[in-house]
């Protein structure tokens, strides 16, 4: 059998399993990070040492400061593993994973999820046509490989929007209209929590400046809208929007939707971590303590993928984690983990204290969680309307997994990844209950599809 | 309409799409060389026959999947492009085995 055992095995190579693993391995750990892209870095860093050279103002401040963290990890002597798909994570801390078609598995005493965020589902009507992509989509193709979409409408809300507009904007992209979902009431929400806002004024005033540039820059910019729909055939024709009870229309090719991050929830769920309704950030959010350890012993979940605070945030809670596993694994003492833990925990609270406002700004309409055209696709991956959903609802589904029953919602290859959080939220609707009595899918591995072949690979399976 | 911002796209390799030779950045990965090629349409789905392409180019959403050197269910947007590489748009038909 190709197992091997490590102190500690990260999965995901973004702020958290960097920092944590450069950590980790300065306090003499045996460590194995594991990660789906070709470079470390996650998403938000994504390809950041490629773009180090080369002519990238556009790029901005906010990417330049992984720079240090990818370096502190690229020092360390990590047994980093990329372009990996880890397919299973056992309660008993077995990972088992494929790199170019072969499986291996490998035994931690501690395991630390690290796997980040994804794209919240934005499900609306032609959500699914040729030409419409995900705002990350369109920020990934711009930092992994320079390319851009002219003349593009953007839709929805959140800092990764306005980010990836500024971006465009800087670099000279045409942008042909920003679609800006954000609701009304939600500057008055996000107002109550100002005061802890200005404890960390820097990064509010920074999503503040990019939303004015975008704005000088002369892009038609719409906001205070209802409804939004795509129209097209095959691929994108025209987007509509809904604004002051009037629908109104605009031609394009290329849509790029937002309505921010959510945690990554199948590797934790898999392994059986408790989660939680978060409402602040509508959405599931996996139970941890302080230090990140969830409940299941042995496996600590840090960053985004057990809730969301970004990419500084996750720096800081994957170095607390780190600390925590080696006090567990005796490689520290406790005080060391106290007085180790202190810096990084200044640093988080301090990122926290802007979390509240955030969040309540950029908090999705309900109306873009949970469609209101019952025509709209939920699962995309067995294209399962929500009239098949409220269908099953009205003949006694009770939950997301009976849903798959009668549905298969949820049953393709992205294993509920974008159709989970509307599930969930439908239900709640339309059963009249709360999000904790609808519950989430059961998840079960692989986690990630794999052949038979990638199966048997696994020498004594 | 995709394009690259970089005057120097580096090294470029041959890739085939439905036969046509592309010449792309041997560092991109297929979703990307396909869509800056001006190809949006990557596979068909099973039930409805819909037209399907990248939608979060992270390896999240599986819309992105095709067949690459015969094998179906490529996630494009997580495979490096290699010389000579081909590719087909991954279509459903009736007798159930791929074409």
């Amino acid at each position: 059998m190709n197992s091997t055992e490590y102190d500690i095995i990260i999965i995901g190579a973004g702020p958290a399993g960097m920092s944590a693993a450069a950590l980790a391995d300065h306090h003499k750990a045996s460590v194995l990070i594991l990660d789906e892209n070709c470079a470390p870095g996650g998403q938000i860093y994504r390809a950041i040492e490629k773009n180090q050279k080369g002519d990238n103002e556009w790029l901005g401040q906010s990417h330049q400061e992984g720079l240090p963290l990818v370096e502190a990890f690229r020092r360390s002597r990590v047994n980093y593993q990329h372009s990996t798909k880890v397919w299973h994570l056992s309660s008993a801390k077995v990972v088992h994973y494929s790199v170019n078609g072969k499986s291996h598995s490998a035994q931690g005493k501690q395991i630390l999820v690290a796997t980040g965020a994804q794209e919240r589902p934005f499900p609306l009507l032609g959500w699914t046509l040729n030409g419409v992509m995900s705002a990350g989509a369109a920020q990934i193709l711009l930092k992994e490989s320079g390319v851009v979409c002219e003349d593009a409408v953007f839709v929805g809300t959140g800092p990764l929007l306005y980010l990836i507009a500024h971006q465009y904007i800087s670099a000279g992209i045409p942008i042909k209209a920003i679609i800006d979902t954000t609701p009304r009431g939600n500057y008055l929400r996000a107002l109550r929590y100002s005061f802890g806002a200005l404890k960390n004024a820097k990064s509010i005033l920074q999503g503040w400046c990019w939303k004015r540039e975008i704005i000088k820059s002369g892009t038609l910019y719409i906001s205070n809208i209802g409804d939004v729909r795509i129209n097209g055939s095959d691929s994108v024709a025209s987007v509509e929007y809904c604004q002051k009870g009037k629908w109104k229309n605009l031609n394009c090719k290329h849509v790029f939707l937002h309505q921010g991050v959510a945690p990554e929830l199948n590797t934790s769920l898999s392994a059986g971590c408790d989660k939680s309704w978060n409402e602040r950030q509508a959405c599931w959010t996996i139970d941890v303590d302080q230090y990140g350890q969830s409940s299941v012993e042995g496996i600590s979940v840090a960053g985004d993928a057990s809730s969301i605070a970004g990419g500084v945030a996750a720096a800081q809670r994957g170095s607390i984690a780190a600390l925590n596993m080696l006090y567990t694994l005796n490689l520290i003492s406790s005080s060391d983990r106290e007085a180790l833990s202190k810096p990084f925990k200044k640093k988080l609270s301090k990122e926290m204290n802007a979390r509240p406002f955030i969040d309540a700004l950029f908090k999705p309409h309900l109306r873009y969680r949970v469609p209101q055209d019952s025509r709209t696709i939920v699962c995309r991956c067995e294209e399962v309307t929500l009239a098949q959903i409220k269908e099953s609802i009205n003949v006694g589904c009770k939950g997301p997994s009976q849903l798959k029953s009668f549905t298969r919602c949820g049953m393709g290859p992205c294993q509920g990844r974008l159709c989970g959080l509307s599930v969930t939220e439908i239900l709640t609707k339309e059963l009249g209950v709360r999000e904790e009595q609808v519950g989430y899918y059961n998840i079960r591995p692989p986690i990630k599809p794999v052949t038979l072949a990638e199966l048997a690979s696994l020498d004594g399976s | 309409m995709f394009r690259s911002i970089n005057n120097n796209q580096g090294e470029l390799i041959t890739i085939y799409f439905e036969g046509r030779a592309l010449n792309v950045p041997k560092d991109h990965n297929v979703a990307t060389a396909l869509l800056e090629a001006g190809i949006s349409s990557f596979r068909q789905t099973a039930l409805n026959n819909e037209s399907r392409g990248p939608y979060c180019m992270m390896g999240v959403c599986f819309d992105c999947l095709i067949n690459i050197n015969g094998l179906d269910n490529q996630q494009s947007c997580t495979i490096q492009v290699s010389d000579g590489m081909k590719i087909r748009r991954q279509v459903i038909n009736t007798s159930g085995k791929n074409e």
